[in-house]
């Protein structure tokens, strides 16, 4: 590596640290973005031009063919499908980092240029890698509900063993470095680990799960830095991982649960709680769009809360509609997002603002909070533990202490809603039996959609 | 790379993405994500190197692969966000809700 490569690796670096800088403030989002792309051509176009390149006819070709897939796929993507396309790029830079490793293994095996360091990182790398990539798959499968298996029974000691041979195998490519067969070996046992331990992630726990694999593909991508010796992919992979950790850490807050407790004991039990029955037996008062207009009509100020179930309906323009009535009405209107409404960290701003809901009225839970005392309606569109109240009052529940939104402090709660069952925490909400709430039953899209009509014919 | 310089460089920039990220507004962290994650393509530089190393058929294979894989990351990952992040651009939304609202009255106006 000549010293115009190492400057140009300093420039990209630098680059990608004032785009992410740039990428945490909404003004700034935008060229934010651009900085790190502007990086990252510098970095191709100064390795194309490095002496270690000796042939190019597979770089074309992987570079025409991977920018062809990744531009179709960017263009086509829906905003509902973010979370699972983010998913299948997380898993590609994972599954990269594993190719790569593997190359310079063997490489390294043929030439006998090989270091017990070059081997201890090529097996990291191979390790979080694969992890990566079928965890991944598997997050994309889940996101896409096609893929509902949740594993076996004794699928954790599974784990366990697949652990241990991962580090024996990691031992054996550096103890018998000239053999290839250990960095595949190494590489079949991390992929199934990889499958086990996202298999029984579920719900509303998979923001989660995409923040964690976000974080490893950047580790996988430093521990390739590590392989080749190169400070730039130590450096931008380190920044990814330590953002990814981040936000990890933030989806746990917002829903009150470890991360442990997020990757090994996934579906938290019903128990510890008044039963569905107890809670909704004759208490429960169905309503009509038509009664939700008239009452809309007559609000000075309405807050909508959104939920998962707005984004699994695809409700997002049909509740712009709404609002927009509404608020040529002269009504007030505001949306409370929880941290953990969408699919993945921040899915729900994402996807009210493609509806071109502007986002200085998407207002946070802890600011919001505090007005929903004077608010006169609100409005629960398809979400159910964050604004379930058991979280402040039952010590017991297995939600007790989770932040969330208090709409049942405002005038009239309205909840949209298919039926009366239970959101992830498998647990009955006494928000919808609550004397100021009522029930509109029915899908999402079609409830908000018969508001709209009945409020115009008022 | 001395190896110490290389856990030092790990470790710095750990402690850098740390300060980086930490106060960022919820609207952006799925910008943020998908914007990150295109940077850990990163790996696409190891990539080139292996594709272009001219050892053997089947390590080029891999580099093929691995470029392919990469550059899916990197192209697609700073495309979407570009594309998510024009969404909440302020300047739009007030010109195309002013042209919303110009065509839903004038279809009031038909109902009626």
């Amino acid at each position: 590596m000549d010293d115009w490569t190492t400057l140009g690796y300093l420039a990209s670096a630098v680059l990608f640290i004032l785009g992410l800088k740039r990428l945490s403030r909404p003004r700034t989002a935008v060229r934010g973005n651009q900085f790190g792309a502007t990086g990252m051509l510098i970095a191709i176009v100064v390795t194309l031009t490095d002496n270690a390149i000796l042939g190019f006819e597979w770089i074309i070709a992987g570079l025409v063919l991977g920018t062809a897939v990744g531009a179709v796929l960017a263009v086509r993507v829906q905003m509902t499908a973010m979370p699972e396309l983010v998913a299948l790029f997380n898993g590609f830079g994972g599954g990269a980092s594993v190719l790569v490793a593997a190359a310079s293994y063997i490489e390294a095996a043929d030439l006998a240029t090989d270091t017990p360091r070059l081997s201890a990182a090529a097996g990291l790398a191979a390790l979080i890698g694969a992890v990566t990539f079928t965890g991944s798959l598997i997050a994309f499968g889940k996101l896409r509900e096609t893929l509902k298996w949740s594993g076996f029974k004794g699928m954790q000691v599974v784990s366990v063993a697949g652990v241990a041979a991962a580090v024996v195998f990691g031992v054996l490519m550096v103890a018998d470095a000239g053999n290839p067969l250990w960095i595949w070996l190494m590489v079949a046992v991390a992929a199934v680990l990889g499958v086990l331990v996202v298999s029984p992630i579920g719900g509303a726990d998979m923001p989660v799960v995409i923040a964690l694999l976000n974080s490893l593909s950047g580790m996988a991508a430093v521990a390739a830095g590590f392989v080749l010796d190169n400070s730039l992919l130590i450096i931008a992979g380190s920044l990814v991982g330590a953002s990814g950790l981040i936000l990890t850490q933030i989806m746990c807050v917002a829903m009150n649960r470890s991360l442990l407790a997020v990757m090994f004991s996934p579906a938290p039990s019903g128990a510890g709680g008044p039963s569905a029955d107890d809670v909704y037996e004759g208490k429960v008062r169905s309503t009509s769009a038509d009664d939700v207009a008239m009452l809309l009509e007559a609000a000075e100020r309405v807050a909508i809360v959104p939920g998962y179930g707005l984004a699994v309906a695809q409700a997002q323009h049909a509740v712009r509609d709404l609002a927009r009535r509404l608020e040529d009405r002269g009504t007030q209107v505001v949306f409370g997002i929880h941290p953990v409404a969408g699919r993945m960290p921040g899915h729900m701003n994402v996807l009210l603002a493609e509806a071109e809901i502007g986002y200085e009225q998407l207002i946070e839970m802890d600011d919001i909070n505090p007005t929903f005392e004077q608010t006169d309606v609100t409005i629960v569109l398809g979400a159910n533990d964050v604004v379930n109240p058991i979280a402040r009052t039952e010590p017991s529940s297995p939600i007790a202490g989770m932040p969330i939104l208090d709409v049942d402090k405002s005038g009239v709660v309205v909840v949209i809603k298919r039926s009366l069952s239970p959101g992830f925490a498998g647990i009955p909400n006494p928000l919808f039996a609550a004397d100021n709430s009522m029930m509109l039953f029915g899908d999402g899209r079609e409830a908000v959609v018969s508001i709209t009509k009945a409020l115009q014919q008022i | 790379m001395d190896l110490l310089i290389a856990v030092t460089l790990f470790v710095l920039a750990v402690f850098l993405g740390v300060e980086l990220i930490t106060k960022v507004p919820p609207t952006l962290h799925t910008p943020l994500m998908s914007g990150s994650n295109a940077i850990s393509g990163i790996t696409i530089v190891g990539a080139l190197v292996a594709a272009g190393a001219d050892h053997s058929t089947f390590t080029a294979v891999l580099g093929f692969a691995a470029v392919t894989l990469a550059m899916i990351n990197v192209v697609g990952g700073f495309l979407v966000t570009h594309r998510m992040l024009g969404m909440f651009g302020p300047k739009r939304r007030r010109d195309t809700s002013a042209q919303d609202r110009a065509a839903s009255s004038a279809e009031g106006a038909g109902d009626r």
